[in-house]
C-alpha cells in the first residue's frame, strides 16, 4: 500500500502550539467518579473526536472545558492561562475564545432566531448595523438565513443544531466543542452539520473537540475534508495517497481515557471494550 | 422528602451565597435595565388584578367580621380602625406577599428552572453572560420594588372594600368609617407596611430564582422547583413576618 501523507500538517502541540489542555483533572459526583485524572492537549488547529458510551464523562469533560464546571483535582488551560478557579466574571473574558454547541442545541427559546445569533454582541453593545450582517453572516454559513424570524420551537432539531453552530461562531472562536451535535438527527442532516464542522476545521482551521458516540459521524470527520476547488466547496473521502492527520481520537470509558490516536490505530486496537465499540 | 441536616446547611449556604452575588451584582455593570423594567411590568402591572381583587375582597370580608365583634361593645364606629390597622400592617403584606409567592415566584421558578434543564443557562454562561446577573438581579430588583407599591394598591383598594361593605351592607356612615381608619393609622404603621414588602419581595425572589436555577430532572424537576418556591416563600414570609412584627412593634411604636 501506497505510504500515506498528511494532507493538512499538524504536527500538534510542538509545532502549532497548545490551544488547549488538560492535566490530570477529576471530577466526582457523590462518591462516583466520572472523569478519573484525564491528561489532554489539543493543538492549535486540531480536532479531537471523543468516543464513549453513556455516562462515560464525555459531557462533563466539555462542560469542566468551558469552566462550566469546576473539576475536583487537575487544571485546564486555555491558550497558556489556568482557567482552573477563576470566578464568573473572570471566566467572561475567557469564554468568548470558545464557541459550544450543546447537544439540545441550548437555544434561547423566547428569542428569535436572529436574536439567538445576535445574543452575544448585544450584550457587547455592537452597533445593529454591524449585528445584522455578521449575523446573516453566520447564518449564511449554516445555509439558514431564511428563518431568521422564526421562534426556536418553529423549526426543525437540524435546523435548532444549525442555528446554534451559528450562534456559537459569532464571536469567531479558536475554539469549538461539540457535544453530540448529531444525536437525534436523520442521516441527512446529521451528515449535513458534519460537514458544516469539516468546513469549519479545514478551510477556517478552528480547533475542535467532538463528542459523540456516534461511530459513523466520528469516521465521516476522519475520513473525508473540505477544499476549495473553482471556486466551489468540495467533501473529498481521503484516500491512499494521504491522510486527515489534525483529526484524532480519544476514548473515554468509565471516566479514563483508554486510547487517544488516529482513526487506523483505533481501527487496530485491541482493547476489548474498544473492539466491542466498534462493531 | 426528608433532607440530611447536612444538605440543608449546603443547600442554605448556597441560597445565601447567590443572594450574595445577586446584591453585588447590582451594582456592577452590565446592568440590564430593559430587563429589569420588564420584570417590574410584568411583576407589578401583571399583578395588579389579583392584588386588588386579594385587597378587596379582604377589606369586605374584615368588615363584615369586626363589625359584627364590635357591635357586642357598642364600637361599631371602630370597624374603619380596625380594618386599616389590620391591612396595613399585617394582611396587606402578608397576603400581597402570599399572592406574590404564588403568581410570580412559582413563574420565575418554572422559567429558571425550563432554562436549566434545556441547557439554555449553560448556553447562557457559554456566551460569556453571568446569569446571575442577566436573570436574578433584574427579577429580585422588581419584585423589591413593585412588592411595596402593590401593598399600597391593595391596602387601599381594602378599605375601599370594607367601605362598601360598611355602607351598603352594615349601614354605617361613610365618614365615620374612613375618618376612624385614617385616625388610627400613624407613621410606624406605615413604616412597618412598607418594610414588610421589601423583605417578602426579596424573599419570593431569591427563593424562586435559587429553586429554578438548581432544578434538575427535566420536567418533573420544573415542577418540583415550582412547588418548593411557592411552599419556601410563602412559610418564610409567615416566619419573617412574625420577627418583623415583634421588630416593629419593639423599636418603632
Amino acid at each position: 500500500m501506497k505510504a500515506r501523507e498528511p494532507r493538512i500538517d499538524t504536527e500538534g502541540p510542538r509545532e502549532s502550539g497548545t490551544i488547549l489542555e488538560l492535566a490530570g483533572v477529576s471530577r466526582f459526583f457523590g462518591d462516583l467518579c466520572v472523569l478519573d485524572r484525564v491528561s489532554l492537549r489539543l493543538a492549535r488547529g486540531e480536532t479531537k473526536i471523543i468516543l464513549g458510551g453513556s455516562g462515560s464523562g464525555k459531557s462533563t469533560l466539555l462542560k469542566i472545558l468551558m469552566g462550566l464546571e469546576a473539576p475536583d483535582e487537575g487544571s485546564v488551560y486555555i491558550e497558556g492561562e489556568e482557567i482552573t478557579g477563576l470566578s464568573e466574571r473572570e471566566m467572561g473574558r475567557i469564554r468568548p475564545k470558545i464557541g459550544m454547541v450543546f447537544q439540545e442545541s441550548g437555544l434561547f427559546d423566547s428569542l428569535s432566531v436572529y436574536e439567538n445569533v445576535a445574543y452575544r454582541l448585544h450584550e457587547l453593545s455592537v452597533p445593529e448595523s454591524e449585528i445584522e450582517g455578521r449575523v446573516l453572516k453566520a447564518l449564511g454559513f449554516v445555509g439558514l438565513e431564511t428563518v431568521v424570524d422564526k421562534f426556536p420551537a418553529e423549526i426543525s432539531g437540524g435546523m435548532k443544531r444549525r442555528v446554534a453552530l451559528a450562534r456559537a461562531l459569532i464571536s469567531e472562536p479558536d475554539i469549538m466543542l461539540y457535544d453530540e451535535p448529531t444525536a437525534g438527527l436523520d442521516p441527512v442532516t446529521s451528515r449535513r452539520i458534519n460537514e458544516l464542522i469539516i468546513r469549519l476545521r479545514d478551510t477556517q482551521h478552528v480547533s475542535g473537540i467532538f463528542v459523540t458516540h456516534r461511530l459513523r459521524d466520528a469516521f465521516t470527520l476522519t475520513t473525508e475534508y473540505a477544499e476549495w476547488r473553482n471556486g466551489e466547496l468540495r467533501f473529498v473521502q481521503e484516500d491512499g495517497t494521504f491522510c486527515i492527520s489534525n483529526t484524532r481520537f480519544v476514548m473515554l470509558h468509565e471516566g479514563k481515557i483508554i486510547f487517544e490516536g488516529p482513526d487506523e490505530s483505533l481501527r487496530s486496537s485491541q482493547d476489548p471494550y474498544i473492539r466491542k465499540f466498534l462493531t | 422528602m426528608l433532607i440530611s441536616p447536612k444538605d440543608a446547611v449546603y443547600e442554605v449556604q448556597e441560597l445565601a451565597t447567590m443572594a450574595a452575588r445577586a446584591f453585588l451584582g447590582a451594582f456592577r455593570r452590565p446592568l440590564y435595565l430593559r430587563d429589569t423594567l420588564v420584570q417590574m411590568d410584568h411583576i407589578g402591572v401583571g399583578s395588579l388584578t389579583i392584588i386588588m381583587l386579594t385587597g378587596f375582597f379582604t377589606g369586605a370580608v374584615l368588615t363584615l367580621q369586626s363589625s359584627a365583634q364590635l357591635r357586642a361593645f357598642g364600637a361599631v364606629g371602630l370597624t374603619g380602625a380596625l380594618v386599616a390597622i389590620s391591612l396595613v400592617r399585617e394582611l396587606g403584606p402578608v397576603l400581597g406577599g402570599l399572592m406574590i409567592a404564588g403568581r410570580v415566584g412559582s413563574g420565575m421558578a418554572s422559567e429558571l428552572g425550563s432554562m436549566k434543564v434545556t441547557e439554555q443557562i449553560n448556553a447562557m454562561r457559554a456566551l460569556g453572560t453571568d446569569p446571575i446577573k442577566k436573570l436574578v438581579v433584574p427579577r429580585v430588583f422588581a419584585t423589591i420594588t413593585m412588592l411595596p407599591l402593590l401593598t399600597i394598591v391593595a391596602d387601599v383598594v381594602g378599605v375601599v372594600g370594607g367601605l362598601a361593605v360598611a355602607v351598603f351592607v352594615l349601614q354605617i356612615n361613610a365618614s365615620l368609617y374612613l375618618n376612624s381608619a385614617w385616625d388610627a393609622l400613624d407613621y410606624s404603621d406605615l413604616l412597618g407596611g412598607l418594610l414588610k414588602p421589601v423583605v417578602f419581595g426579596a424573599t419570593v425572589a431569591i427563593v424562586s430564582c435559587y429553586c429554578g436555577m438548581r432544578t434538575h430532572g427535566g420536567t418533573q424537576g420544573v415542577g418540583r422547583s415550582t412547588t418548593q418556591a411557592v411552599v419556601i416563600s410563602s412559610v418564610l414570609i409567615l416566619v419573617f413576618n412574625l420577627f418583623l412584627t415583634h421588630l416593629i412593634l419593639t423599636y418603632a411604636t
